[in-house]
């Protein structure tokens, strides 16, 4: 019996795997050939989805991108001995892409049956929560204290201290939130965690329950990943069937219940606060801090929200001690961040490494360039709120504080690519235009400056007054920036700002002098 | 399908001891009816004790929600940065013209509706789409037509 791993991750299943999966099936039965299927998550490296592997006794070998129409072709090759083809690559861990990354949260991801908790355990899963069951929650705060880890979110905030203030907050009822609303253009590590290997995500929701006495947890996930809400829900169910999760722990005593929570296509409920109010069934409206959710969270309970990614640290960091976590990494962001390769880009996908690399090694060591072939222009980090970088500020290192030194951010740690055929006065007009359409309406400076952006950027465009109408871009992206209640409003003004600083000669296009000025 | 009151109070039922029940019952219910038709509004707002007001609010909030039938088909097209580092506002404004309709249009032979979503999570492989909730990448207008022939 051979057997072969095909991902059933959204990018794989978006390029045909599903259609290469019965392919592969039929046709080995026809010709009498035993194998199983595997479909795990995917290994992230995303241009050579779907990648088939098949197990032989040099270890796994990788075939990709394979379409339905190679299955054939392959198999006549000797694909299940491991045989030369043009699709053949190597081992996967053999890859220049793979074998150079650091991956500790995405460990499993593409190796395992996303939804077999023997898999998970026979590869190191639910070490974390046994040795936090057995360290107890004072201990268990401290460590997440101690790794250094901050909120993979975006926002870097240290998990260990928000662990602490839910922990010391005194109710009868708290409440530990997955922020699973990865609605930032550039980002699917959350994505490619909850369908490649949800227990992670389980397990470290269980030890901040465990934690932090929080007996029930939420996640609250987009409705754009239909993929991620099965597999989710499925992994859960799983979970609850083996005693992972329940009234009992793993038999501790201890209760801790989990339920996912679909979204609704409102980008602001990635706003923690936001998404509180639509868990709690009401318009994502944002609510003015303080009280902290820590403190007043969800149904006014303490409430400890964190981004998938920085639940899914902490089994490792529980399993292997925060020492060796804080290893990684640089300055004050330690461990492990996975960082995203996207947009125009050759080789996209996952990079999980130390905090550190720079842009450049990303983009062009790890991503190859543009898909187009054509030269970068411009790198937007972190989201449809970060900034906008020109090919000169690649040597950035990217960790927390140098991001936000050069007029950035890290954000979600996606990476989006731009070849030199994009028009930066467009790319500042849609940071206006997707934050109309986005934003709560709560404040003045986003709901009214948003769209009043808009307009000004298109006088600019029109080459209409554009010395005056760029002040008033700049006036209103300060307004914005100082007067608004969330990141919405309060960093809209970075990709608008940072195009304009850095790409000055997109915003003079038509400009001719008009009378008038 | 055609608005049935008794199926609407079963899914509502179904969802209604349940913390913060309002997103699942207006999801449960645009699974059923294809939208949230007016005729449950009231209906919400009595099981769960809330204000037609604030149902209404919810509803209209998010933009999952539709308050119309769509077309036999909707197909989800990411407007977001990284898609349209690849190209995606040509491809939308050529499917927009070979469509004949413009945003959360629907052709005029009921068959497809277009709609923008902010972000797929598949960045690395754009243009992203989602064609009747399913993900479907590296798109373009010849890819779209096979999928809908399928479908």
């Amino acid at each position: 019996m051979t057997r072969l791993f095909l991902p059933r991750d959204s990018v794989a299943e978006s390029l045909g795997a599903g259609a290469v999966a019965r392919a592969l099936l039929e046709s080995a039965q026809r010709r009498g050939q035993p194998v199983t299927l595997t479909r795990t998550g995917s290994r992230g490296l995303l241009w050579l989805e779907p990648l088939l592997e098949v197990e032989t006794p040099e270890g796994r070998i990788a075939y990709g991108p394979v379409g339905p129409e190679d299955v054939e072709g392959l198999l006549d090759a000797g694909l299940l001995q491991g045989a030369p083809h043009p699709l053949r690559l190597s081992r996967p861990e053999d890859m220049p892409f793979l074998a150079r990354q650091q991956r500790l949260t995405f460990a499993r991801c593409g190796v395992i049956d996303p939804l077999s908790l023997a898999e998970y355990r026979a590869t190191g899963g639910l070490r974390g929560l046994e040795a936090a069951l057995a360290l107890g929650g004072e201990a268990v705060v401290e460590a997440v204290a101690a790794s250094g880890l901050r909120g993979r979110g975006g926002a870097g905030f240290p998990t260990g201290i928000k662990w602490r203030s839910v922990r010391t907050a005194e109710a009868a009822r708290k409440y530990v939130v997955c922020n699973a609303d990865e609605g930032d253009s550039g980002t699917f590590a959350d994505r490619m965690l909850m369908e490649g290997d949800p227990f992670t995500l389980i397990e470290g929701m269980a030890i901040a329950g465990l934690a932090t006495g929080a007996t029930q947890g939420y996640i609250y996930i987009r409705s754009e990943y239909p993929l991620a809400w099965r597999s989710l829900n499925a992994a859960i169910a799983a979970a609850e069937a083996a005693g992972l999760l329940g009234a009992s722990v793993l038999g501790s005593g201890r209760e801790f219940r989990l339920e996912a929570r679909l979204g609704a296509g409102a980008y602001i409920c990635g706003e923690e606060t936001s998404l509180l109010e639509s868990l709690e069934g009401k318009r994502g409206i944002v609510r003015a801090k303080p009280p902290i959710p820590a403190l007043r969270g969800l149904f006014g309970r303490p409430t400890l929200i964190n981004n998938v990614l920085s639940f899914a640290a902490v089994p490792w960091i529980l399993a292997h001690g925060a020492a060796a976590y804080a290893e990684c990494g640089m300055a004050r962001s330690r461990g492990t961040m996975p960082f995203q390769l996207a947009g125009n880009i050759r080789r996209g996908g996952l990079v999980e490494l130390g905090f550190g690399p720079t842009l450049r090694e990303l983009v062009e060591e790890f991503g190859g360039g543009t898909r187009s072939g054509r030269p970068v222009r411009a790198v937007q980090v972190g989201g449809p709120l970060g900034a906008y970088f020109p090919e000169r500020m690649l040597d950035l290192p990217l960790d927390y504080e140098a991001l936000a030194g050069a007029g950035g951010m890290l954000g979600h740690g996606g990476i989006v690519v731009f070849d030199d055929t994009v028009d930066m006065a467009r790319q500042a007009r849609f940071a206006f235009e997707f934050c109309a359409a986005e934003s709560c309406g709560k404040c003045t400076p986003c709901r009214i400056g948003a769209v009043r952006g808009v307009e000004v950027i298109d006088r600019v465009i029109a080459g209409r007054q554009p010395a005056r109408n760029l002040a008033l871009v700049e006036d209103l992206c300060e307004v914005m920036r100082d007067g608004s209640l969330c990141a919405m409003g309060g960093l809209t003004p970075l990709p608008v700002m940072s195009a304009l600083t850095h790409f000055p000669e997109d915003f003079g296009r038509g400009a001719a002098p008009l009378a008038a000025e | 399908m055609n608005w049935d009151a008794a199926r609407a109070m079963a899914i509502i039922a179904g969802h209604a001891g349940r913390e913060g029940a309002t997103l699942p019952i207006l999801h449960g219910l645009q699974d059923a009816f294809g939208h949230v038709p007016q005729e449950a509004v009231p209906l919400v707002a009595e099981a769960l004790n809330l204000s037609r007001a604030e149902v209404h609010g919810c509803l209209t909030f998010y933009h999952d929600f539709r308050r119309e039938p769509a077309g036999r088909h909707v197909v989800k097209l990411c407007r977001a940065e990284a898609c349209q580092a690849v190209g995606a506002d040509a491809l939308h404004a050529e499917l927009r013209a070979a469509y004949g309709v413009d945003w959360h249009g629907t052709t005029a032979d009921g068959r497809v509706t277009l709609e923008p979503v902010f972000c797929l999570g598949l960045c690395a492989n754009g243009p992203a789409a989602l064609v009747d909730g399913e993900p479907v990448a590296r798109l373009d207008a010849a890819r779209l037509a096979t999928r809908l022939e399928r479908a």
